[in-house]
């Protein structure tokens, strides 16, 4: 891919040398070197744990260093607070974005930096100082709408302009592409040339290799802490960045032996259904999973993939319509029926419907079963047993830091979460498994492991119900490709046959062409 | 286990500092109203500790507090938030108080029905502010205020029943039969010189213990704190949020409704016609809040604000307004709260080393 690089090699602005982070025995960053130039986007790639955020967290003055130095436009300094980070040019976007919903988007990005005219904010300047930025940078945004009305990419954009409207020159993407659409995506790659054109550098955290290639011109690899090298990314390829951050060879291509799907599993039949607002949101939707399948729904995000889930789950109601599940109808039963009637899922928001983040891993195991043999006896727990299963699962499906059964669940890392779901959701030996964007925000070593458990359950004759944004993901696993658009079933495709461009296209809506 | 009680070690810690805080500022006010700090606090000391008569006192203030604080305190870790503890309070004490005068059973029997009758009331109470929460989606603060003024002015009225008003002066209830009240046994009053001396504590105590194993060992309890934790998640999980909710507010009531028992089979007698609202479910929320919503901690929480209500009442002997406790309370109650921010800041940066 050719690549327009703006990169001043002449210009150091972000030189960290020999960083150390510890907390108490454990060493987060172990001498880990950073050098960033003028107009470079340099990424920083790392598994999940790896200790990239931590290293930001140093930069970005939220943690101060045990030992090494930073030197930012070759001036040794000492940051010790956000403020003094911001006052140095440095501005970062947290992967989940800090913006006060209820506020427009002007108050969120003037906010504690208010332009003012006697006592009172001056709006009209705001604004105005706001459109230019946008303008300068193409970030659109609607400066009126207020953020719980707009979609993830724009509040996104309004992040990067909060950063920028402080005069950032440095600014740090924290997995910025986590929650974007394809779409948002690329329109995100073309930002970041829009800031490295105008002198700015970016420094990318990610896991995904594929936008590396694409917008980055260095990549720096850690590895459990450790600093293991700092590659010119043109000259690297994808396996070899892969290879350097798991340490081991990555199979990116999962193998999958043929096989004939078995009895029908799950029907969906006329489907009818309204968003919050009382917008219909599907119109008439079918879809059919059989044992020992894996369909794959693809789709952009906001065509009802998610009110469809809500619904096979119990979690939200249909207007009209099936859901018939081994023979039964079951539509609009609650989701203890469903659960109960074969239908598990690795829900789609993991820290909102996954895990309860305050409860232990051990009692996350068991959010399901609690009230079964032999996790609890006459409805009083039984302790022993609940931790014997969660060091069984923790061991079974490598769930780290090894030991963590009393460990919360929102202390783990992203993977290691969804390792925890997984264990939960896969041993129920439910007819009927639905798993909802599995591997969003997780690093390729944990990718590689939710594929392969997928296809390992398919083996085992399961259906499974893969709902994927991840055009990529999709195609990978699935033996039957259904796409969504505008709350039907607009395309049907056998996942031996299909190409990106054909799905792309009906994905957009496009039909007969 | 041993994290989880390294947490509560360190909100002890928090809550401590807490306190000599609210002491700190108590002593600057009463400087600055011309009165000696040392004075004061000295009589506040040997009101509560100079006899044991003081310190069982202190004791029997404290159960009915000890009872509501258990009953915020409990809602608090299901997600719900009960300022209605003072509502199921009264109901529980005119509960208790109208089977103390009208039923004719034998003592211990008597007792237990009378403490029966209210915590039944108390989930009544709560479990109406529930349903509309359920049902209707109404939030339970508001309906739980209004219910505590419904509550006091049933009680009011029930008092200036003809059946139930004392003959003679005073507005209020007859008083409750002899055996039906909870006094302890005339060896304890004999020994302690506290003709007041009762069982409440005994039953706030194992109804702490009660609420520790409820929330802890069951499966309820798991639900409770589940659904406290992330409603959103323990319904994925197929747990009925409304269900759970129900429950919660009904056991919460019943609490309070027991603290309302045991301040009327205890200590009071009777019932008098209010003139403002009793307070004791409001300081429950005191209690719970210095108590870390912990039910052990609130028995000790329960304790402290008791020891502070009957020796403070002492004050006004060396010319100091007993205002003055309020004042330490309400500012111990600012720092526990700004403590816990600053707690959950420190922790936040703790959790940075997984990544």
């Amino acid at each position: 891919m050719a690549k327009n690089s703006n990169i001043d090699k002449s210009q150091v602005v972000i030189q960290m040398k020999d960083i150390v982070k510890k907390f108490g025995s454990f060493t987060a960053n172990d001498h880990i070197n950073l050098t960033v130039h003028k107009g470079e986007v340099h990424a920083i790639l790392g598994e999940n744990g790896a200790g990239k955020s931590t290293l930001m967290n140093v930069l970005y003055g939220l943690l101060t260093p045990t030992s090494g130095t930073i030197e930012i436009n070759g001036q040794q300094v000492d940051i010790d607070s956000p403020d003094k980070a911001i006052s140095l040019g440095i501005g970062m976007v947290h992967q989940h974005f800090m913006l006060v919903e209820p506020f427009t988007v002007t108050e969120n990005i003037i906010l504690g930096k208010e332009p003012v005219k006697g006592i009172v904010v001056d709006k009209k300047e705001a604004r105005r100082q706001i459109l230019e930025l946008s303008e300068k940078y193409n970030l659109k945004v609607d400066p009126d709408a207020k953020i719980e009305d707009i979609s993830v990419g724009m509040q996104q954009r309004v992040e990067i302009l909060k950063v920028l409207y402080r005069g950032a020159n440095i600014l740090i993407l924290d997995e910025p592409t986590a929650s974007l659409t394809p779409q948002e995506i690329t329109e995100l790659m073309d930002i970041i040339k829009n800031l490295t054109a105008d002198g700015k550098s970016v420094i990318l955290i990610t896991h995904k290799l594929k936008e590396i290639k694409f917008a980055a011109d260095n990549c720096t690899i850690i590895r459990k802490g450790k600093y293991i090298d700092t590659v010119d990314v043109e000259e690297t390829s994808e396996d070899d960045l892969a290879a350097m951050m798991v340490g081991r060879k990555v199979n990116f291509k999962v193998e999958k032996k043929e096989q004939e799907p078995g009895d029908l599993v799950l029907e969906v039949k006329n489907l009818h259904a309204k968003d919050y607002r009382g917008v219909e949101i599907l119109k008439g939707l079918n879809l059919k999973v059989r044992k020992g399948e894996i369909v794959g729904l693809a789709g952009v995000d906001g065509n009802g993939q998610s009110q469809l889930i809500e619904i096979i789950t119990g979690l939200s109601k249909a207007v009209s319509g099936e859901v018939i599940m081994s023979g039964e109808n079951v539509v609009n039963k609650p989701p203890k029926y469903m659960f109960e009637k074969g239908i598990t899922s690795i829900p789609e928001d993991r820290q909102k419907h996954g895990l309860v983040l305050d409860f232990s891993v051990a009692e996350n195991l068991i959010l399901q079963n609690f009230g079964k043999a032999p996790f609890s006896k006459h409805g009083i727990l039984q302790k022993d047993k609940i931790m014997q299963h969660a060091t069984k699962m923790i061991e079974k499906f490598d769930i780290r830091p090894v030991g963590c059964e009393n460990r919360l669940a929102g202390h783990l890392s992203g993977g290691n979460q969804q390792k925890v779901i997984i264990a939960r959701e896969v041993t129920n030996d439910a007819e009927l498994l639905i798993a909802f964007n599995p591997t969003r925000g997780l690093d390729v070593g944990a990718i590689e492991f939710v594929h392969k458990y997928l296809v390992q359950q398919r083996n085992k004759n399961r259906a499974i119900l893969l709902v994927s944004f991840e055009l990529d993901e999709i195609m990978g696993l699935s033996d039957r490709i259904d796409v969504i658009f505008d709350g039907k079933i607009v395309g049907s495709v056998d996942g031996k046959d299909a190409d990106e461009n054909t799905l792309g296209y009906m994905m957009a809506g496009g039909k007969n062409e | 286990m041993n994290k989880k009680s390294k947490i509560f070690n360190s909100n002890i810690l928090y809550t401590f500092i807490a306190i000599l805080i609210g002491f700190l500022v108590g002593a600057i006010l009463l400087l600055a109203i011309g009165n000696d700090p040392v004075v004061a606090y000295s009589k506040l000391f040997s009101s509560v500790f100079s006899k044991p008569k003081y310190i069982v006192y202190s004791i029997v203030y404290a159960s009915p507090l000890i009872l509501t604080g258990l009953s915020v305190a409990f809602s608090f870790r299901t997600g719900v938030f009960n300022i209605g503890a003072e509502g199921q309070f009264v109901v529980g004490s005119l509960a208790a108080c109208l089977c103390g005068i009208f039923l004719k059973l034998p003592a211990p029997l008597h007792v237990l029905v009378c403490v029966l009758a209210a915590a039944a009331a108390g989930i009544v109470w709560g479990a109406i502010v529930g349903f509309l929460k359920i049902k209707r989606g109404i939030n339970e603060v508001l309906s739980y205020i209004m219910f505590n003024w419904i509550a006091f002015y049933l009680s009011n009225y029930v008092v200036n029943l003809k059946s139930v008003h004392r003959d003679g002066g005073g507005e209020a209830t007859k008083n409750i039969l002899e055996s039906a009240r909870m006094t302890a046994p005339k060896d304890i009053i004999k020994l302690t010189g506290c003709s007041d001396a009762n069982w409440g504590i005994i039953l706030a105590v194992v109804a702490a213990l009660a609420i520790w194993f409820i929330m802890n060992k069951t499966t309820l309890g798991f639900q409770l704190r589940s659904v406290g934790y992330s409603k959103t998640a323990a319904e994925y999980a197929g747990i009925s949020s409304n269900k759970i909710f129900l429950i919660s507010m009904s056991i919460s009531g019943a609490l309070a409704g027991l603290g309302g028992a045991v301040q009327t089979l205890g200590m009071g007698e009777r019932i008098s016609q209010f003139a403002t609202q009793e307070q004791y479910g409001f300081q429950g929320i005191t209690v719970a809040l210095i108590g870390s919503s912990h039910p052990i901690g609130c028995i000790f929480a329960g304790l402290f604000y008791g020891a502070m209500k009957y020796g403070g009442s002492k004050l006004t002997m060396v010319n100091v307004p007993q205002e003055v406790v309020n004042i330490i309370m309400g500012t111990i109650i600012i720092f526990v709260a700004i403590t816990h921010v600053f707690k959950s800041l420190l922790t936040k940066n703790k959790g940075g080393q997984n990544e």
